[in-house]
């Protein structure tokens, strides 16, 4: 009996996070504009891939997610590195100023790099745009890789490193063959936040993207802002699709790992 | 290779005391503070500085005089606030009430079945936020799904353009988001705990109160915290579900396009506020923690 109303509250749930999401996705088959069914179409679809707009921002998206994350994830190695070597408070300080882009509102980190941004460009005469929109993603997605790579040097064995310097190895060698490779499985966490963080994000984007440079989320503001548009409906069949074969294949990856980890 | 071979055998480099020790002090590389120096300018530049930017512009004028107007013209969205305040508070309630029984069931299934279900509840997660919403105003609109369900009934409500319906897209927005850390601690409660409640007597009121709470509290705080700060501080969700009721973050947007000086303020104040919630949060994890 428990079981039974446990099962039920599960569904419940499931439907409550899924149905909204199937429903969009049905809707991107139909027809006509309105909540009327009027047939089955694939015209959405074609309009979404012959909207020069919209991949562009697709495009844009991708490559500021890229830079944002490699540039980030190598910021975020090293400084987690130099971090772990300070001592006590000042650890603690640093650690507290990194986390800011996390705790604070997102709004507010959005507005905050706005004014240095609008400052900056009236002093230096540039105008907000894809270099500020990558400064901005490389900004927060940093202080994750922090927090990803500092526990795995946390467990790394100093002595290690000693070792290769022992048999030889000059201290970059040994930083590379070593260090970064007890660090990997941290520096690859924090990469993948990041990129999947920069993706998805729209608000720091929307303050610091001046008035032409377009990031997917962006245009799915403009989009779908005060307005119901089936082109969106579209793109979200396909975001949910790709997102849905990304988890299940890093989810039979990572349980085949944990098989072979057991045996 | 080569050059390795013969560089190691140069007399330079031969082992002896004296290079075991320049050895270790090249340890400089992993023992360094150095490494950190371009994070922290990093951080000067781009966090610290645009703060002090924000209160620098909170507390003057457009002429760059000091003032504390802002400060004063703020007191117009005071009720945008607290209704900001309300909305989190009401859906973070809600949240927690629909997370916690879920967490708990999840947690006590095989490990298989928890990655997969926790991988579930993460696809909607992925989805872009906008999206999110746009789906609960498809669903919500006049002549939409759920309105002409209930015109069949002959209930006639407006389903969108109200608190309800902000409060629905929230909890949807971030749901996950207070189930994972439950779920996170309570899959770490040992089944053996549980059962030795049960056998020192406890019926399953007992169990709960004394063993899965307590120790459940630290995931409630992570939970409450991550859903309680987004919901204050989001924008454009109110815009879509609420009609003409805005949210803090919506006043701060439109603020900031014509005046950056009360924006700033806003946005100070508002900054406080999630500071000053997060603190609390903290000191009550650490006063439970200790109390155990």
């Amino acid at each position: 009996m428990k079981k039974k109303s446990q099962k039920i509250y599960f569904g419940v749930i499931m439907a409550f996070l899924y149905l909204p999401i199937l429903y969009l996705i049905a809707y991107s088959f139909n027809d006509g504009k309105t909540s009327v069914w009027k047939g089955f179409t694939l015209k959405w679809y074609t309009a979404l891939f012959n909207d020069a707009q919209i991949m562009t921002s697709l495009y844009n998206t991708l490559i500021i997610a890229l830079l944002a994350s490699v540039i980030a994830t190598v910021l975020g190695t090293l400084a987690a590195i130099g971090i772990y070597n300070f001592k006590g408070g000042v650890r603690s300080a640093i650690q507290n100023v990194s986390n800011i882009p996390i705790v604070n509102p997102e709004i507010v980190t959005g507005v905050s790099l706005m004014l240095l941004f609008t400052f900056a460009g009236t002093l230096m005469g540039f105008e907000m745009g894809f270099v500020t929109v990558l400064l901005a993603h490389i900004g927060f997605c940093t202080p994750y890789v922090i927090l990803n790579v500092t526990p795995r040097l946390k467990q790394m064995d100093g002595s290690l490193y000693e070792a290769a310097l022992d048999l030889g190895c000059s201290p970059v060698q040994a930083f590379f063959k070593v260090v970064i490779h007890e660090l990997m499985p941290g520096i690859f966490s924090g990469l993948l936040i990041s990129f999947t963080y920069s993706l998805d994000d729209f608000v720091i984007t929307y303050f610091t993207r001046g008035s032409r440079f377009q990031t997917l989320p962006v245009q799915i503001y403009t989009m779908t802002h005060q307005r119901i548009n089936p082109k969106a409906n579209a793109l979200s069949a396909l975001l949910f699709v790709t997102v849905l074969v990304f988890l299940i294949i890093s989810n039979a990856v990572s349980s085949r790992k944990d098989t072979e980890a057991a045996r | 290779m080569k050059t390795k071979k013969s560089a190691y055998l140069s007399p330079k480099n031969r082992f002896s005391l004296e290079t075991v020790k320049r050895r270790r002090d090249s340890q400089a590389g992993i023992k360094s503070k150095r490494p950190a120096i371009p994070y922290l300018g990093w951080m000067l530049v781009f966090t610290i500085i645009p703060l002090l930017m924000v209160l620098y512009y909170a507390f003057t004028d457009d002429t760059g005089a000091f003032t504390l107007r802002n400060f004063v013209n703020i007191a117009d969205y005071s009720h945008i606030f607290l209704y900001s305040l309300y909305v989190a508070l009401i859906s973070t309630l809600i949240c927690l009430v629909l997370a916690y029984p879920m967490s708990f069931s999840i947690s006590r299934c095989s490990e298989r079945k928890q990655s997969i279900i926790i991988m579930f509840l993460m696809v909607p997660m992925w989805m872009n936020f906008l999206l999110r919403v746009y789906a609960w105003v498809l669903i919500l609109q006049s002549y939409g799904p759920l309105d002409t369900l209930l015109q069949l009934f002959g209930v006639d409500v407006t389903l969108i353009g109200n608190t309800g319906a902000i409060v629905v897209g929230m909890v949807y927005e971030f749901l996950p988001f207070m189930i994972l850390p439950i779920h996170a601690v309570m899959s770490k409660i040992d089944n053996s705990l549980i059962e030795a409640a049960q056998d020192l007597g406890c019926n399953s009121f007992f169990v709960f109160r004394k063993v899965v709470f307590p120790l459940s509290i630290p995931g409630i705080i992570s939970g409450v915290t991550m859903v309680f700060v987004p919901t204050a501080s989001t924008f454009l969700v109110a815009q879509y579900l609420g009609g003409d009721q805005l949210m803090i973050g919506d006043v701060i947007e439109r603020v900031f396009q014509f005046n950056h000086n009360s924006g700033s303020a806003i946005a100070l104040v508002l900054m406080i506020v999630i500071l000053g919630f997060l603190v609390f949060m903290n000191r009550f994890g650490d006063k439970e923690a200790v109390g155990r």
